[in-house]
């Protein structure tokens, strides 16, 4: 079925495009030096260089600043004028199954969530699919790089980071486990039904919630106790899920962790503590209770969907707008992201949707840029525009935070000019053309 | 068989009242006089009357005489009462007292998609019935009632004499009966054997799946009514429920609802056919006693209130809603508000942990305003008046029947003892009467221990003890004091001295002066006797010395009852918007540096430099000012499910009918701009029920958020959903695209043939409710919004439309438009879509987010929806989502969400523009509003202001200052020794998408089948 309709697709494609979504290949490695001048350059770790001009060679940015004060010929390589527009870092999609899942109802198509409970062992890279008709749909939105990352369990396996445009997984990836992730055992405080229900909490199979959040707590101890032992000596027997901990423990690897609720948050933070890890914290719906105990343990934050409704009844309404600006000014490190794979296009809304409501342009960038980089341990390669960095980035007729002016005309991966076409621009095209419409 | 019934019957009530006489006697007769004469008594008549120094004459089962100075006649046993109170035994109306408990077979789980549980369409139940299990008249309590000893007892010793046995299940639940709570035999106790007939919204025990939701339930008992009528004048069929159903319309109409919307919803529906029903209700009526008022109905309400929360950890009383700690508070005045507001109510032990906690709910009712004298009516005359049986109980009258207590003092002080309740004559002992009062201090000399004194206090005539020994070892000790009689037992552990516990057994030897003597044992050893003689009257505790913290006041109501609720509604002002970026969405188009001048609730002005006149004026310079943006598709506000999708057409269903105004949702949406939304229900099914526009007028009732005066809609649907794509279980038909065209081929097919029988004269066709709303559409007095995805489906329901001859008027979601839009413009229908929803479907796997732009150049009227209480917060961002997909221009884009499904609704006559004589319904922006840096600041609706985004900080700050006013008043009623409860927060509403499926009543019945089983 899949592939009655990719051929139908490229067969007119064949006819009234010049590309379809099968033949939209990733781009050649750069070949030339290309220069852009004159564009408003957002960099990513705050700064905006008005009227400014960025040189890139061999994939690396090799010169970024104030255009005033350079001069290109046509023999220096591609020019490019950008004049009154903007340029950013390529964005990325922190923590989504992108990839790993084509259509969320059909159960073949859905690789992000493994069964059990205790998958460290479990890695999203090999299964993310460089084919998936989604991710050129988010290119042209500015999403260039993103975390896939598994789903399954308690402790759900380590994500990658990848860049979007390529081959296979093996060109994708920027950098293979950076993150295991894993979901803190809740403290139960709702309980069941709808509308009140029972007192006391539903006790699940015979079992008081309570008491399986704490025995959940001790699994995870003895998991991570016997993870760190295992890392420290040569052991007897091998063990796929205690070998697959070793690098949270040597640092090469972060350490995710979903928790939402205020005593959630600290509980987890503790727990990696112990282990001598400092965690990303992922949800964090009541961080913002929670800043100097966040600032003092060097805790950084990824405010899962600032698009989403309060928790409670008596929340604020903005609240959900609101945190990730009452983190970011309070001086914790916030990374914004959201839910899905296809949903990835709007998530340079989330970044504009948090400077309305309480922080600055360039600080709301940052943290689907440079905090986004570093949290995932890649910020030495990307993440900013600076010269050594990947040249990964694109130019945006307008303020790309904002739907009204996100308008991506050319983008960038490793130096690479890629094709912004995708499935969704050919149908337009395909239908526009047969009632003769723009 | 009608005949055999109603021989049944007679027989049946003539014998009851002689029913032992039938009985033969095994051995010799044992018949008592059963004459009784109290005297010296204050016999509380009834709530009117009360007669000092009484006499009560009783003969067997009934009361001979009521008065004063009355000569007792040879044959009386007297009981002296010393001046203690006679008061009618209570009643109550609503019980399930004696009703076996019925299985539930439908609660396994939801129809068709989840659960697991095959489809159940019409009646499992063997016989000539209704083809749903929930209508089921036929239930007769007083064949199923048993005598049950043990609940009869709890209920006696709480004061209860007589009760209403309802059997609670179904919709149509039958007749109910009301018994004594004597023992013996059922034949004696009946009172009124078809004391109502009983109605609930609930499904109950029926195995069958329709209804699903609370407006299935409502539309069922709408169709039973008719189908009754028509019972009435056909030959065709033979039904025993609507034939009870028809004869129980004499009874009293007697309805159980949960809350006060379900107060108001049945009330509307009895009154569609001439019906006033009592109202057996749960406690919350004094959140819109106006209304509930307005029913003109009877209540029955419960005397059970929240327990207090337990808020020592702050982080578990952070859980705590507003909602939650404001009915902890307010329910205790439930009744006094009742009674302020002139509403007739009885009250019901029904919703008590246990019947004994009555009396020290009451006493919390009365300090919270009920007053004495209605509380005595509202369990005596006024529950005897609802089950006509106030010929025989209620009050204490000649021929009445011999039921009361007698109680130490006034019924309703705290610390009353109920010693007596008499069942038709039957003495039953609560609490002994002639006990001595053993309450004082006295000197003991015990041997193997010494002189020491013992102090006896408490109730009853004692029953707590403590000893104090004075001098050398000085100690003072509770002591665990029982007394049998006059025989007393006295157990205490003085340390040393001797160690070990000391126990004291021994009897009454002196009444005056009183005094004791018996056997003294200490430590387990026998160690001689002990007396004790009378030394002086118990002194009251004395009273601490701090003096004790002023009770915190009650907090106001709020409308809705939940944060962010208005304690005084916002009123309707003469407001001009200065200086402003106008978006008018007319030919003007977008008008820089305008003013707006509202007035009563309309757009009186637009243009440059009005003048104010006595209008408010606020400055929106730098602002944008649009129209009230329109959701044409939204599943908030609305309760009981948003599918009624147990069948495959459900057009007898009405969202109307199921109106929330208590979701917290309403006002969310108003802060992201929203005034008017198309409340739709689900895409369960290929014709869904009816719509409701309604206009988000935070606080108001439900029929008051009602759009008014526009065009009735209708919810179809095509697609995986109508064909339960997601379940591998069902057996709906249908199953595949090529049944959904089927049902709908059928069901207008039906349509014509009925219009056609309802128009020749003198026919007998049973009214159809669903059927009448399909020709409601034939006929264009009711249109149609269809959720579709794939341009196959598109096109197959165009065709439909065409053949049988009725419009579409509005494709929703309508995913894959882009490919039909030729064909939608040409049958002009409308298209209400998704920005860029894509991928989590199959069907949708080539939605595009050109869509709204494609149709919208093609010529269709275009709006962006959102399916979604999320998403509806910012249907001005999707609306700028046009601009980046496509390039619409941005005076186009705002029309997506605002004029454009004013237009597909019909009501652009009202709302979608800022134009002169238009609902005031309007938003001021921070910003452009296609923005993401927009932020609605003020939006009206009627010309008041619902939301403000600074009044909101305000109303944050003031909530926190009253929920922390409530948690100190459960600190406090913790440490005076309240029992409480775990500080667990409520789930947030359900949130309502086309895809939720759920069988509501199972969900309800499950939860309370838990509850009862704690």
């Amino acid at each position: 079925m899949n592939k009655y309709i990719s051929t139908a697709i490229a067969l007119f494609a064949s006819v009234s495009l010049s590309y379809g979504q099968a033949n939209i290949s990733p781009a050649k490695p750069q070949s030339q030096r290309i220069i852009v001048l004159g564009a408003t350059i957002h960099t990513g770790d705050g700064k905006v260089i008005e009227n400014g001009y960025i040189t890139l060679e061999k994939g690396k940015i090799t010169g970024i600043g104030d255009a005033t004060t350079v001069k290109f010929s046509a023999n220096d390589g591609r020019l490019i004028t950008a004049s009154g527009k903007h340029i950013y870092p390529g964005f990325i999609a922190p923590i989504t199954n992108l990839g790993l899942i084509e259509i969320e109802s059909v159960k073949a198509t859905n690789d992000q969530d493994e069964l059990g409970d205790n998958n460290a062992h479990i890695r999203s890279i090999i299964a993310y699919n460089t084919d998936s008709k989604v991710p050129a749909t988010l290119r042209s939105n500015g999403i260039l790089m993103a975390q896939i990352t598994p789903q399954g369990g308690t402790i759900s396996g380590s994500s990658s980071v990848v860049q979007l445009d390529a081959w296979n997984w093996e060109d994708a990836a920027i950098k293979k486990e950076d993150a295991m992730h894993m979901t803190w055992p809740a403290a139960p405080r709702g309980r069941g039904g709808f509308g009140g229900g029972r007192p006391g909490g539903a006790a699940l199979g015979g079992v008081d919630p309570n008491e399986r959040t704490q025995n959940a707590i001790a699994e995870l101890n003895k998991f991570f106790t016997e993870a760190k032992l295992y890392s420290e000596a040569t052991p007897a027997v091998t063990n796929t899920r205690l070998a697959a901990m070793k690098g949270l423990f040597n640092g090469s690897e972060k350490l995710f962790i979903t928790a939402n609720v205020q005593k959630d948050i600290v509980a987890a933070v503790t727990f990696a503590k112990k282990y001598g890890i400092t965690p990303v914290i992922v949800g964090a719906d009541e961080a913002y209770m929670l800043t100097d105990f966040l600032k003092t343990n060097n805790v950084a934050v990824v405010v899962k969907q600032p698009h989403a409704l309060p928790n409670n009844v008596d929340d604020d309404v903005n609240m959900p707008y609101k945190n990730a600006a009452a983190l970011n000014n309070a001086g914790v490190t916030v990374v914004v992201s959201i839910d899905g794979f296809w949903q990835q296009r709007n998530l340079p809304f989330m970044a504009g949707t948090a400077s309305t409501w309480g922080m600055s342009k360039e600080d709301a960038l940052k943290t689907i840029t440079l905090n986004a980089a570093k949290v995932m341990g890649v910020d030495k390669t990307t993440g900013s525009l600076a010269v050594g960095k990947d040249a990964t980035f694109f130019i945006s007729a307008g303020d790309a935070l904002d739907m009204k002016s996100n308008k991506v005309e050319e983008a960038f991966i490793q130096g690479r000019s890629i094709n912004l076409d995708n499935l969704h621009k050919q149908l337009d095209k395909k239908f526009s053309d047969k009632y003769g419409i723009k | 068989m009608k005949k055999i019934l109603l021989t049944l019957a007679l027989v049946f009530s003539t014998a009851f009242l002689f029913a032992q006489q039938t009985y033969p006697v095994n051995g010799s007769y044992d018949v008592r006089p059963g004459l009784y004469a109290f005297t010296n008594a204050n016999i509380v008549v009834n709530a009117n009357q009360t007669i000092s120094n009484g006499v009560l004459l009783v003969k067997d089962k009934t009361i001979q005489s009521v008065g004063t100075g009355t000569a007792i006649p040879k044959g009386y046993v007297v009981i002296d009462l010393k001046g203690k109170y006679i008061y009618p035994s209570l009643i109550d109306a609503f019980t399930s007292y004696g009703i076996p408990e019925a299985q539930r077979a439908g609660a396994a789980g939801g129809f068709g998609g989840f659960g697991g549980r095959q489809s159940v369409f019409t009646s499992t139940k063997k016989g000539a019935y209704n083809w749903n299990e929930s209508i089921r008249p036929e239930t007769e309590v007083r064949t199923v009632f048993t005598i049950d000893t043990k609940k009869a007892d709890d209920l006696r010793k709480a004061g209860f004499g007589s009760v209403n046995a309802i059997s609670r299940d179904g919709i149509a639940r039958g007749t109910s009966a009301a018994v004594t709570l004597n023992d013996g035999k059922e034949n004696e106790v009946m009172l009124n054997d078809q004391s109502a007939a009983n109605y609930s919204f609930n499904r109950g025990t029926s195995s069958n799946d329709y209804p699903s939701s609370l407006m299935g339930s409502i539309a069922l008992l709408r169709q039973t009514y008719m189908d009754a009528s028509w019972y009435k004048g056909q030959k065709e069929e033979y039904n025993i429920s609507l034939e009870q159903f028809n004869k129980q319309q004499g009874l009293p109409q007697l309805f159980e609802a949960d809350g006060w919307a379900n107060i108001l919803r049945a009330d509307k529906v009895a009154k569609e056919f001439g019906k006033q029903f009592i109202i057996k209700s749960t406690g919350d009526e004094y959140q819109r006693v106006d209304a509930v008022k307005a029913t003109g109905a009877t209540l029955i309400i419960p005397i059970s209130f929240p327990k207090a929360f337990d808020v020592e950890d702050p982080s578990d009383a952070r859980n705590l809603s507003l909602a939650q700690l404001k009915s902890w508070e307010l329910a205790p005045t439930n009744p006094g508000v009742l009674e302020k507001a002139g509403i007739k109510f009885a009250l019901t032990t029904y919703g008590l942990d246990a019947p004994r906690d009555f009396w020290a709910n009451i006493q919390q009712a009365i300090s919270n305003g009920l007053s004495e004298k209605q509380a005595l009516m509202a369990v005596t005359e006024i529950p005897a008046g609802i089950l006509g049986i106030n010929d025989k109980v209620g009050t204490l009258e000649k021929g009445k029947l011999a039921n009361f207590l007698i109680t130490s003092e006034n019924l309703f002080k705290s610390g009353n003892i109920i010693f007596e309740n008499w069942v038709q004559g039957k003495r039953f002992v609560v609490n002994k009467m002639d006990v001595t009062d053993l309450r004082g201090t006295y000197n003991l000399n015990i041997d193997g221990v010494g002189s020491t004194i013992l102090r006896i206090t408490g109730t009853a005539g004692g029953s707590v003890a403590a000893i104090e020994r004075l001098g050398a070892d000085s100690v003072k000790t509770n002591a665990t004091f029982t007394r049998n009689g006059d025989w007393v037992t006295i157990t205490f552990n003085l340390k040393k001295n001797p160690t070990g516990d000391v126990r004291l057994s021994g009897y009454l030897t002196g009444a005056s002066p009183l005094a004791f003597s018996g056997d003294v044992i200490v430590n387990a050893m026998a160690a001689g006797s002990w007396n004790g003689s009378f030394k002086e009257a118990a002194k009251e505790a004395p009273k601490r010395d701090e003096p004790a913290k002023p009770a915190i006041a009650n907090g106001p109501l709020i409308f809705p009852f939940i944060a962010f609720g208005n304690t005084t509604m916002p009123v309707q002002e003469t407001v001009l918007l200065k200086n402003a970026t106008v978006w008018t969405n007319e030919k003007e188009g977008i008008l820089q540096n305008a003013d707006v001048l509202m007035e009563n609730g309309k757009i009186k002005a637009v243009g440059k430099n009005l003048a104010a006149g006595s209008a408010k004026v606020i400055d929106a310079t730098g602002k944008h000012i649009t129209a009230g943006l329109i959701d044409e598709h939204s599943h908030i506000a609305a309760s009981g499910g948003i599918n009624e999708g147990a069948q495959s057409v459900s057009a007898e269903v009405r969202i109307a009918d199921v109106i929330n105004s208590e979701d917290v949702n309403i006002y969310r949406q108003l802060a992201g701009g929203v005034t008017t939304s198309h409340i739709l229900h689900g895409s369960a099914n290929a014709i869904g029920g009816q719509s409701q526009l309604i206009k988000l007028r935070w606080g108001k009732a439900p029929e008051e958020l009602k759009f008014g005066g526009n065009d009735g809609f209708i919810k179809f649907a095509l697609g995986e959903n109508v064909k339960q794509s997601s379940s591998t279980s069902s057996t709906r038909f249908p199953s595949t695209r090529m049944g959904v065209e089927q049902v709908y081929v059928d069901a207008f097919t039906r349509a014509k043939e009925y219009e056609k029988a309802m128009a020749v004269k003198g026919n007998n066709v049973r009214r159809d409710l669903e059927l009448d709303a399909l020709v409601e559409i034939l006929n264009n007095k009711r249109f149609i919004t269809c959720h579709s995805y794939v341009q196959s489906e598109i096109n197959m329901l165009i065709h439909v439309a065409d053949s049988l001859g009725f419009k579409i008027n509005t494709f929703t979601h309508i995913l894959e438009g882009y490919k039909v839009a030729d064909k939608m413009k040409a049958h002009g229908i409308a298209a209400s879509t998704f920005s860029d929803w894509w991928a989590y479907k199959m069907e949708v796997q080539e939605a595009i987010p050109y869509n709204g732009k494609i149709m919208h150049n093609v010529g269709i009227t275009t709006a962006f929806n959102s399916d979604d209480a999320e998403m509806a917060r910012r249907l001005n961002q999707e609306a700028g989502k046009s601009v980046l997909y496509g390039g619409v221009p941005e005076e186009d884009a705002l029309k997506f969400v605002t004029l454009n499904p004013a237009r597909m609704l019909h009501v652009d006559n009202r709302v979608g523009s800022i134009k002169v004589g238009k609902d005031a319904d309007v938003v001021i922006w921070s910003a452009n509003p296609l923005s993401i840096y927009a932020k609605a600041e003020k939006t009206f609706v009627d010309g008041i202001a619902y939301w403000d985004i600074d009044r909101d900080a305000q109303v944050q700050k003031a909530q926190k200052t009253e929920k922390a006013r409530i948690i100190q008043k459960l600190a406090d009623s913790k440490n005076a020794g309240a029992r409480t409860q775990r500080a667990f927060g409520e789930r947030p509403p359900r949130l309502y998408a086309c895809e939720s499926e759920e069988d509501y009543w199972a969900e309800v019945n499950q939860m309370e089948g838990e509850h009862n089983h704690e």
